[in-house]
Order: C-alpha cells, then sequence, then structure tokens
C-alpha cells in the first residue's frame, strides 16, 4: 500500500463544480487498488512544499473567489513550479486552470496573476461559453480516450504556438470556441475547463492521474492500474458524450 | 396558432385593440391549451398577450386596486408565494401564479385569468425580476435567499445579486423591500433602500455544527474575509459577522425563535414581530420551510395583514404545488419531495434523517433546461447521512447513472443501486420495494417530478397539477 499525498488548493475558494467529487472518485479508485488518497487542504495561509505532495488538485470557483486566491496562489508560484518541475501530477479545473497559466484579464481589463506553470493566457470574451463537452485526447502515445464533461466560462484561454492541448475538441466550445482545441497538458500537469465534476465519467484520465502520482511517490516509471469495471462510468460517459453531440455548445 | 396570429400586422406596426379584446383572445388561447393537452395554459396566454401589447401588462398591473407583491429567491419562492397567499385569502382576491409560471409570460398569464382580482401576489423567477419589476411597479418585493443554482443557466450567483440590485434601485418611492437578513448577500444589498424588513431564524439550537460544503456567500461582502457564524442555519444563512470590518447580520424585524422540527411531519415556531408574538404550527417539514413561512410573514405584514391572520394562515397551509407531496398509492404513501439544487436537497437529506430515515429512496435526475443541464450540483449535496440508512436507491430520470456514479462514490455498495432511467418503471420499482402500509420517498428534479406527476394522474391516482394549484 502506498499513500498518495494529494495537495487540495483552496478548497474553501475553489469548489463551485463539485469538485470533491473529482477528489472522491480519485480517493476510492485508489483505494480500489490498495493505495490511500491522503488529502491535506492547502489554504491561503499554508506553504507549498515541493516533494510534499505527489498530486495537487486546483477547482473552479467563481470570478469573486478566484479573485480572493489569485494573488495568493501567484506569490506561491516559485514552489510549486519547483514540485512540478520534481514530477507531482497536476489537475486544474475551470478557474484553477486559468490561474496556472500567466494570466487572466478580466471584462473589465483588471488582471489576475497566474503562476505560469502552463503555458497559455487567458482574457475575458463578452459572453459566456456553456454546455456540454466531448474531447478526444491522446495522454500517452497511440492510446486515445474521449473526455465528456460539462464547460461554464466567460474566459477565452490561447494557448502558445508550442503548446500541447489536453484535446481535441469534438462538440462544444473548448478553450476559446474557435481553435478546435480544449485544455492544456505538460508532462503531468493537465488543465481543463471540463466539470461535471470530470472524473467521474472519464475514469481513465482519474487513473492516469494516480499512475503519474504514484510515478512521483516511487521515482519510478507509472505504473500500470489494475483495470476495474467501470460499467457505471462507462453509461455515465456516453450519456454525457451524447448531450456534447446533441446540444454542445457551437460559436 | 401562435403563427397566424401575430404575423397579422407588419413589423412595427401596431393595431389599436382595446385591452378588452386582448384579454379576450389571450384567454381563449389558454382554453385551447388545456383542451389540445399542451398543459395547463399557464404562460401561452400571456405570451400571447405580450405579442399583440407589449404594455398590456403594465396596465393589467396597474388596475389592482392593492396593487403587487413580488417574492423571488433561489429556493422556497413557490412556496412563500403560496403561504402568503393563503394568509390573504380570506381579506383580499389575489392574481397569484399558483402553478409556478414565473417569469413576464406567465405573470401576464395571471393577471390575465384573475378577474377582479385586487392584489397581485407572484413568484418571480431570479432572472426576470429586474424585468418584472419594472413592468408591474410593486409594492412589496421580497427577497428570500441566494444560493448556487443552475449555474449553466443563471451563470455566476455573483450576476444574479448585480441583477437584482438593478431591480432594487428601480423600485417605486416607498415599496418596501423584504430581504432574509439572515443571507449576508442580500443584507448588503438592502442597505441601499428604503423602507427594509429583515427577517430571519433566532435559534441557535437549530444550527448546524459547521457551514455545509456547498456553502456559497461565505465571505465578506465588504472586505473579502470569511465570516464567522454564531450560526449557521441553511447553507450560508445564518448569524454571521466578518471579524476584520464588523458587517453584520441586521437587527431582524420578523423572526422564528424556539424553533420545534417533528421528522416530516411538522415544524412548530414562535414568530415574533414588533406586534407581538404568536405559536405557529407549519404543517410542513424542515427548517427551509420554515424561513419560508417567516418570510411569508413578512410579505404579508407588509401588505396589511394582522398577526392572528398571520399565524392562521400558515396554519391552515398545506403545501405548495409538487415541493412536497403525500400520495396514497396501493396501500402505501408515496412521499414526493423536490430537489433542485445542493442548499436545497442538503434540507431534504437533512429533514429525511432527522425524521423516520427511509430504507428505499428513488432519486430522479433529469437534465433539461428547468432541471440545469449541468448535473455536477449532485456531487455538492450531502446525500452521505441519507445513504448511511439505505438499504437500496433506485437511480432513475435521464442522468441515471451519473446519479449512481455519486451514490457508489459516496460509499454506498454498488449492489444497493439500482439504475432504471425510465420514471414510471423505477416508481413501480420503488413501489414493490416498499413494505405494505410503508412510506416510499421519491426525491425528483423539476421536469421528474412533473413527469412523476403526470405518472401518478394517469393512474387516476391524483389530478393534474392545473387543477390543484389554485
Amino acid at each position: 500500500m502506498t499513500a498518495i499525498r494529494v495537495g487540495h488548493l483552496y478548497p474553501d475558494y475553489l469548489n463551485i463544480y463539485a469538485d470533491r467529487g473529482n477528489i472522491a472518485v480519485l480517493a476510492r479508485r485508489a483505494a480500489l487498488r490498495g493505495h490511500e488518497l491522503d488529502v491535506t487542504p492547502l489554504g491561503l495561509d499554508d506553504e507549498i512544499v515541493p516533494g510534499a505532495h505527489d498530486l495537487y488538485y486546483v477547482g473552479g470557483g467563481q470570478d469573486r473567489e478566484q479573485l480572493l486566491v489569485a494573488e495568493n496562489l501567484a506569490a506561491k508560484a516559485d514552489p510549486l513550479r519547483e514540485a512540478v518541475a520534481g514530477g507531482a501530477a497536476v489537475l486544474a479545473v475551470c478557474g484553477g486552470y486559468q490561474l496556472l497559466g500567466r494570466g487572466y484579464r478580466g471584462f473589465h481589463g483588471e488582471d489576475m496573476p497566474g503562476v505560469g506553470i502552463l503555458p497559455v493566457e487567458t482574457a475575458a470574451g463578452d459572453r459566456r461559453m456553456i454546455g456540454d463537452v466531448l474531447l478526444e485526447c491522446e495522454l500517452e502515445p497511440g492510446v486515445r480516450w474521449t473526455i465528456a464533461g460539462f464547460e461554464n466560462h466567460v474566459g477565452r484561454t490561447r494557448l502558445d504556438p508550442d503548446a500541447e492541448p489536453l484535446g481535441r475538441v469534438l462538440a462544444g466550445f473548448g478553450n476559446d470556441g474557435v481553435s478546435g482545441f480544449e485544455g492544456c497538458r505538460q508532462g503531468r500537469v493537465v488543465g481543463t475547463y471540463l466539470h461535471g465534476p470530470l472524473l467521474p465519467r472519464n475514469p481513465w484520465l482519474a487513473d492516469w492521474l494516480l499512475a503519474q502520482a504514484l510515478a512521483h511517490r516511487s521515482g519510478g516509471d507509472p505504473p500500470a492500474l489494475e483495470p476495474l469495471g467501470d460499467a457505471l462510468e462507462r453509461r455515465a460517459h456516453a450519456i454525457s458524450a451524447e448531450r456534447a453531440r446533441m446540444r454542445g455548445g457551437r460559436y | 396558432m401562435r403563427r397566424s396570429v401575430s404575423l397579422a400586422y407588419p413589423r412595427g406596426v401596431r393595431p389599436s385593440v382595446p385591452l378588452a379584446v386582448e384579454i379576450a383572445a389571450a384567454r381563449a388561447v389558454a382554453t385551447l391549451s388545456r383542451l389540445v393537452g399542451a398543459g395547463g395554459g399557464t404562460t401561452v396566454p400571456g405570451k400571447l398577450l405580450s405579442r399583440l401589447d407589449p404594455n398590456a401588462i403594465d396596465r393589467l398591473a396597474a388596475r389592482l386596486p392593492a396593487g403587487t407583491a413580488l417574492v423571488s429567491a433561489t429556493n422556497g419562492k413557490t412556496t412563500t408565494t403560496a403561504m402568503a397567499a393563503e394568509i390573504l385569502r380570506p381579506t383580499l382576491r389575489l392574481a397569484h401564479n399558483a402553478a409556478g409560471a414565473n417569469l413576464v409570460s406567465g405573470v401576464a398569464s395571471t393577471l390575465l385569468a384573475a378577474d377582479g382580482a385586487e392584489l397581485g401576489l407572484f413568484e418571480v423567477d431570479e432572472a426576470a425580476l429586474p424585468q418584472v419589476a419594472r413592468r408591474v411597479r410593486p409594492r412589496v418585493v421580497c427577497l428570500g435567499n441566494l444560493f448556487r443554482d443552475q449555474l449553466d443557466r443563471y451563470g455566476e450567483l455573483e450576476l444574479v445579486a448585480e441583477r437584482w440590485r438593478d431591480a432594487v434601485a428601480g423600485l417605486p418611492a416607498g415599496a418596501r423591500l423584504v430581504v432574509n437578513g439572515d443571507d449576508p448577500q442580500l443584507a448588503g444589498l438592502a442597505e441601499a433602500h428604503e423602507p427594509v424588513t429583515a427577517f430571519g431564524l433566532d435559534d441557535p439550537r437549530r444550527a448546524r455544527p459547521a457551514l455545509q460544503h456547498a456553502a456559497d456567500s461565505k465571505y465578506c461582502i465588504r472586505c473579502g474575509a470569511p465570516y464567522e457564524y454564531a450560526a449557521a442555519y441553511v447553507g450560508h444563512l445564518g448569524d454571521y459577522r466578518c471579524p476584520r470590518c464588523g458587517h453584520a447580520r441586521p437587527q431582524l424585524d420578523v423572526a422564528a425563535r424556539a424553533v420545534e422540527l417533528h421528522g416530516l411531519e411538522s415544524a412548530v415556531f414562535q414568530l415574533a414581530t414588533p406586534e407581538g408574538t404568536r405559536r405557529v404550527e407549519l404543517a410542513l417539514p424542515g427548517l427551509y420551510n420554515v424561513y419560508n413561512a417567516v418570510a411569508a410573514a413578512a410579505v404579508a405584514r407588509a401588505l396589511g395583514a394582522s398577526l392572528d391572520e398571520i399565524a392562521a394562515g400558515l396554519s391552515r397551509f398545506s403545501a405548495a404545488f409538487g415541493r412536497f407531496e403525500r400520495i396514497p398509492v396501493e396501500g402505501k404513501e408515496l412521499i414526493l419531495l423536490l430537489i433542485k439544487n445542493p442548499a436545497g436537497a442538503n434540507e431534504v437529506v437533512r429533514t429525511l434523517v432527522d425524521g423516520r430515515p427511509p430504507r428505499t429512496v428513488v432519486v430522479a435526475l433529469n437534465d433539461e433546461i428547468a432541471d440545469g443541464r449541468d448535473v455536477s450540483w449532485i456531487w455538492d449535496v450531502d446525500f452521505e447521512p441519507l445513504l448511511a440508512g439505505l438499504d437500496r436507491v433506485v437511480a432513475t430520470g435521464g442522468r441515471a447513472a451519473e446519479l449512481a456514479l455519486r451514490f457508489t462514490y459516496g460509499g454506498l455498495d454498488e449492489d444497493a443501486v439500482e439504475v432504471e432511467p425510465d420514471l414510471s418503471r423505477a416508481f413501480d420499482r420503488g413501489l414493490a420495494l416498499t413494505p405494505a402500509g410503508g412510506e416510499l420517498v421519491v426525491l425528483p428534479t423539476y421536469t421528474a417530478m412533473l413527469a412523476l406527476q403526470r405518472i401518478v394522474a394517469a393512474r387516476g391516482l391524483a389530478r393534474p397539477y392545473w387543477e390543484r394549484a389554485g
């Protein structure tokens, strides 16, 4: 048994789209493989200690809450960057994704600093992009997955030319509604607008993150995790994917 | 139907038709709508009237001698409005949108149907409040609470708060604002207005030990520091104070004290007002209904009801359409409790667990526009205390599988969860699992609730909603 150490950033502020569902999925899927998920909330007054956590989770917040934590997180950019350079995995959803980029320019021109771990920048658009989304992605060469979720964001996120998106949009808006891409992936760091929450209906992504976290813990390669039945997960995924195809956003 | 009437005139040309003729035409449509089985005719006539004459609603409202009162809230607006109606009905003829049609069209339809009404009493959709308030020029506006709800439809909480701020700024001089003083966001919004009545709860024994997971406005609206709560009652509603800048709950004008909750049966409390205190026995469960009752009391008081009339009306009240129903079925009792967002569902769970916790429940999750297309909110509901006592849950509705995941990842054994997306079959399954003489608890989202009502009505067990909500 290995304890997978998760640092949950600002759970009191960034929790608007059922982020605790993602944590529950990671915990149970770890437990079913004989591991324990040891989750530590990291709030405004807590330090980020490189090496102390195998996986960081940053959820989504409303603008007001996001603003309350943005400067605090930006001040912790160095230790967080060091943790990532040391192989820690990160999942950042919605507001958390924006905060991992270089910054966010609000609708009224106000700037919110980011930590600059992902090569992306976000600016508020004039209307919210809301709806079901379906992506196709390839986190490991030759292994294709679809990811189904829900998006609700006014921010348009632009990737640097050499940045790797999380996936290609099959249905829905994605990063900015026009590029055809969604999210950003760099090594073990994943940022995405997809909530719903993300992991219950996309268990392969949960397992990928757990394997990356275990690799950080052991210092070796990501282990192959014993497959689970996932019958319900597949059903939920199929319905969510169908919703995206039927009624996902179009810009 | 709509095409043949509204496109008869070129764009921009407004025929001069007397209001009475417009009313007659729109009423005929209501009858037709029921005849063709399109529903209760609760919104179509209003839409038609608005097409014929966009200012008709203003004129209809202006004809009401006792004026208009509006009630908005994320949770409880239907019940609060129905309670206020029960209090006021003996003394005033009401135009009341009891079937829950709460957009501009629904208000217009209600005004159309209510011949000789003296007072307009309307629940209003959160997003529609500024427009409705501008049109009907209310005497009283009640803001009940603001929780996270259907973020896919309304956007963020702050956006709704901003709309309400605009609505308050545009109120006629002298209009009374009735606000939940226990909601920091709403109390803050009322600071810019006069006159104001603040209502709330005052019974720390009924407080939660901690703020719930899904609590929303928990940071000071002035300075951003986390509020400290002397008592947190429902979500972020409670007796709050900012330790940094001192922003605190206002003095309550109308309050519930000495609250006793009796499971699904009733709630009893002392209603304290400047005119005195009365005991109220409410035939509805849960602390959330005590909030609704205090809100209704404050609204009725603002409209001139006496304390005795208020206490008597609340004690007479049974339940608003579809929020809470007991229906006898084949020697068993069906208990329907609407769930629609984390704050409301948490209260339903708390009420069930505090009473006789059920062993079997049917939970129905749809994702139509009226339910919210984003189903992530189910993960913010604290279902766990309910799951702990369950032998079996039947997950149903369009997103049944998602619901089943919520329960299994929440710790319920996979064998204890049945997935049956078809509502009718899930209902039968729930009944089959319920022992003779027992209660079957069903927790549906909004459109699932409507569908269940139709299923129950089709089996001859209850009347359709447009016949009951009167």
